[in-house]
């Protein structure tokens, strides 16, 4: 199967399920076209009429409130009426397979359906089984992508820095687990930024992983060197129970972000987190309420990038 | 055919409009011909209020049919529209599509007092009841043609024509 | 019943024959090959030309899920389906529902088999009761009742006393065991191979140590206790290496690779392709090439189809819930051929991996055209290409890495104790 599964016969966006396989000039679009969003949600009336009449469905297989509540938001804003589907309570406790589900949805005239879910490749094999015109939108599968967090990501890395071909870009936390990290991996390399680092103790690393073209480091005063943007990742408290680290305090002493080991990167900086946050594990309270975090932005431009992306999708 | 010049035809649309300048003035450029217009008019007119620049792009009726734009810019309106009169610019008026996504849009800003369209060139073929009130020249065009707006490095403002790409 | 098959290229690996022969087949048994025997009457003749006719294949691994799974499969539909391959002889593992632990189960599975007059069925019997891992079984009582041999299947043993002692059991008896070398703890919950394609596509991995550690032990243990060993499926490069090693040490170990192992890598699960989803898993491109290498150079006995039969619902899941497995035996044939096309190796050396060489890992008389043996043969067009699609395979299982691709190989008759059990 040589044929990418986002793209339609046109090489336009069909879905969005991994920023992995994507043209720049497509990553690029997203990023424009939400430029123009953010003045939408700064106006009064946040509105506009684009996606007026059509469906979108939330199929959260996995329970989050606050990426549910974005995609919610955005789709609302576009004027389109959203069904949000909590399934972990309901269907898949009856026995009732993924795809059923997804068939019992599309009858209903969805548009577009926003998914998320515990396994790798879920919306992947929802994309393939969807009727032509319904769109997918990968909101999180397993440890695999997560294209919509990089993508807004990579907006408010252009916003503070402009210009990606000349930054020194370093991820921080548990790559092995993180589906945000492959999918802020795969945007970084295809819009240009020379160096990407990833800093991580060897238990939370995947295999090979300097083959996607990153930089590893397990020393974070070497890693955060000169670097420009800094990408930190979210700590689960499942890593202890399986063997990866000892446990946070020890977590926090040798990778957590602090304003000394902040002070190693560059002066102008930017520090993003996808939230929610550890503080105190992973990121210190005085960095990430401070003036180089730009972590609150992130949640703004959130809402416009997924506007971006849906609008895109349905004009497709 | 032979084309209008389009320096001519903005001192004149200028001079139409000059008698019902004020102080309070406002001038909504509708990308991208309608912004260069409107940036001309502005200095020409002396106007002291900034400028706004509108991209309908969210707003047209045909995103079903032909998707999203390319290069949407995003709207700039640097003054509140509540009880303003202002002053919509547009290049090329046609079938009124954009005009009506142009008013939808400035009324999700505010309540205007009231919107006058100046256009550079009104080329007939109207399907929706929009009417411009200051007007360059009137042309007739044939309705495989589409006439457009152009700039050049140094500024300087043209017409040209060309064939209507058919869809699909 | 008085059969001629005419003219056909005959391809014994044993006898080391290869030639354009007639073979004569007199109630059920190869009576004569190349000469006419004195009076030969044939009741029926079958036009070899332009086809091999080479012995009936034997496949060492072969799910056909009874008792207990008959929503994957049935024996009716698995057996047709083994012969459709050319498969006149065949292993079947342990994991069933129940497990064939009792002797009571295995002659119910041989008999209803037997009665259906096609392949001949050798059951694997369970290592330990359940497959539990835990009590060993019966072996003397399920070896008279049929097994050739004892494994434990998928379900890998935790404790390493235990396997000792069941490899002990076995050796006292002179019985061989089959296991997969998979470390428990190390596979974890894996579902692929530990490189490039589990990191992109964010799947939990199996790294190869956990083959080797385990592959590793398993020769320890075989050195100390004196057991015959087959191990099954091995998948790295290292393991294959390790092997080696432990055959120059002279030490009574075979080994077999499936079919899917010497053409696919992980690069083949593309986007989550759940039809790659096997176990265990499909490895990096110099893994495969080794096991290649080690197919050549004889460290690899065998290739065996590990026919698994899955419903098309515990296929369309997402790729880590989906049940993993692959419907083999009809693409056993077309595999071997398709490596021996690649790698330009002689067609005899190939036959030999699916005859000669897995009949005596089963130590059983099969995988040979010799004089009065039973007439077991497959007789088949090696330039006809094929399409593997839902509709041609017979088995119930349609769910395999190939489905879509056309491969070249296709069987034309299948015999049986000199019965025409196949005809394409």
């Amino acid at each position: 199967m040589n044929n990418n599964p986002q793209l339609n016969k046109n090489g336009e966006l069909q879905h969005l399920l991994t920023t992995e396989g994507l043209p720049a000039s497509i990553l690029l679009n997203i990023l424009d076209t939400a430029e123009s969003f953010v003045g939408v949600t700064a106006r009064d009336i946040k509105k506009v009429p684009l996606l007026r009449g059509k469906s979108i469905f939330n199929l959260f297989f996995e329970p989050s409130t606050r990426t549910r509540t974005t995609f919610e938001i955005a789709a609302k804003r576009l004027s389109a009426d959203v069904v949000n589907l909590n399934i972990a309570a309901s269907s898949q406790s009856k026995g009732e397979t993924l795809l059923d589900t997804v068939n019992n949805l599309s009858a209903m005239h969805a548009d577009m359906f926003v998914v998320r879910h515990s396994q790798s490749g879920a919306a992947h094999l929802i994309a393939r089984h969807v009727r032509p015109e319904i769109h997918v939108i990968n909101a999180g599968d397993g440890r695999h992508a997560h294209p919509t967090q990089a993508l807004l990501d990579m907006f408010t890395i252009r916003r503070y820095k402009r210009n990606f071909r000349n930054l020194r870009v370093a991820i921080v936390g548990d790559i092995l687990h993180s589906r945000v990290a492959r999918s802020q991996i795969h945007a970084l390399t295809t819009l240009g930024v020379p160096e990407v680092r990833i800093i991580a103790p060897k238990t939370l690393l995947p295999a090979k992983v300097e083959r996607l073209g990153v930089h590893v480091y397990h020393d974070m005063a070497q890693g955060l060197k000169d670097v420009d943007v800094l990408l930190m990742l979210r700590l689960q408290n499942e890593r202890m129970l399986g063997a990866c680290l000892p446990s946070s305090e020890e977590y926090f002493k040798h990778y957590g972000l602090t304003q000394e080991k902040l002070a190693l990167a560059k002066q102008d900086s930017i520090v993003l987190h996808p939230g929610p946050m550890n503080r105190g594990i992973e990121i210190d309270s005085a960095v990430a309420d401070g003036k180089q975090s730009v972590i609150l932005p992130q949640v703004t431009f959130g809402i416009a990038v997924r506007m971006a992306v849906m609008t895109i999708l349905a004009g497709n | 055919m032979h084309l209008p010049d389009a320096e001519q035809l903005l001192a004149d649309l200028a001079e139409k409009i000059r008698p019902d300048v004020t102080k309070n003035t406002v001038l909504v450029g509708i990308y991208t011909g309608g912004v260069w217009l409107a940036e001309r008019l502005h200095q020409i007119l002396e106007l002291t209020l900034p400028l706004g620049a509108l991209d309908v792009s969210f707003y047209r009726d045909d995103f079903g049919q032909i998707g999203l734009h390319p290069q949407v810019k995003p709207s700039n309106i640097p003054f509140e529209v509540e009880g303003r009169h202002i002053i919509l610019i547009d290049d090329v008026l046609y079938t009124g599509r954009t005009i009506r996504a142009a008013t939808n849009e400035l009324f999700d800003y505010g309540r205007p007092a009231s919107i006058r369209l100046a256009a550079l060139v009104d080329r007939g073929g109207r399907e929706l009841p929009i009417a411009a009130n200051y007007v360059g020249a009137t042309i007739v065009l044939l309705e495989d043609k589409m006439l457009a707006l152009e700039q050049s490095n140094n500024g300087k403002l043209s017409l040209s024509l060309y064939d209507k790409i058919p869809p699909g | 019943m008085r059969i001629l098959i005419k003219n056909g290229r005959v391809i014994d690996p044993q006898n080391g024959m290869d030639a354009i022969n007639d073979v004569f087949i007199i109630a059920g048994k190869i009576v004569a090959i190349g000469a006419e025997p004195d009076c030969f009457q044939a009741n029926h003749v079958i036009n070899a030309k332009g086809l091999v006719v080479c012995p009936g294949l034997v496949d060492l691994s072969v799910r056909l899920r009874e008792p207990g799974l008959e929503y994957k499969a049935t024996l009716e539909s698995e057996m047709r389906a083994a012969v459709a391959g050319g498969i006149t002889s065949l292993a079947c593992p342990p994991d069933t529902d129940p497990p064939l632990d009792e002797p009571g189960l295995v002659e119910m599975l041989k008999h209803r088999a037997k009665s259906l007059n096609q392949a001949h069925v050798y059951p694997i019997g369970a290592l330990t009761q359940g497959l539990k891992g835990e009590r060993l079984t019966e072996m003397a009582e399920l070896y008279d009742a049929g097994c050739v041999a004892f494994s434990q299947s998928d379900k890998l043993l935790l404790d390493t006393r235990v396997m000792m002692r069941a490899m002990q059991y076995a050796s006292t008896f002179g019985f061989s065991v089959w296991l997969r070398p998979e470390d428990v703890s190390l596979a974890n919950s894996g579902v692929a191979h530990d490189g490039e394609v589990a990191t992109r596509l964010g799947l939990p991995a199996i790294p190869v140590c956990a083959e080797t550690i385990a592959l590793s032990n398993i020769v320890l243990i075989a050195r100390e206790t004196g057991a015959k060993v087959h191990l099954c499926r091995v998948s790295s490069a290292e393991g294959v290496a390790m092997l080696r090693a432990a055959r120059q040490q002279g030490l009574p170990i075979t080994c077999d690779v499936a079919a899917n192992y010497i053409h696919l890598t992980e690069m083949d699960i593309n986007f989550f392709d759940s039809n790659c989803h096997l176990v265990p898993p499909l490895r990096g491109l110099s893994d495969r090439d080794a096991l290649r290498a080690g197919l050549m150079d004889g460290t690899i006995d065998a290739v065996c189809s590990d026919h698994a039969p899955v419903d098309e619902d515990a296929k369309l899941l997402p790729f880590g819930e989906s049940e993993a497995g692959a419907t083999g035996l009809e693409l056993l044939l077309s595999l071997i051929l398709k490596w021996a096309e690649e790698m330009k190796i002689p067609l005899i050396v190939a036959l030999s991996k699916i005859t000669s060489g897995p009949a005596r890992i089963l130590g059983v008389k099969a995988g040979h055209l010799s004089l009065g043996t039973a007439a077991d043969l497959c007789i088949f067009d090696p330039d006809q290409y094929w399409k593997v699609e839902a509709k041609t395979l017979v088995s119930q299982g349609k769910n395999t890495p190939f489905l879509g691709m056309e491969l070249q190989g296709r069987v034309k008759y299948t015999l049986a104790d000199g019965i025409i059990v196949y005809e394409d």
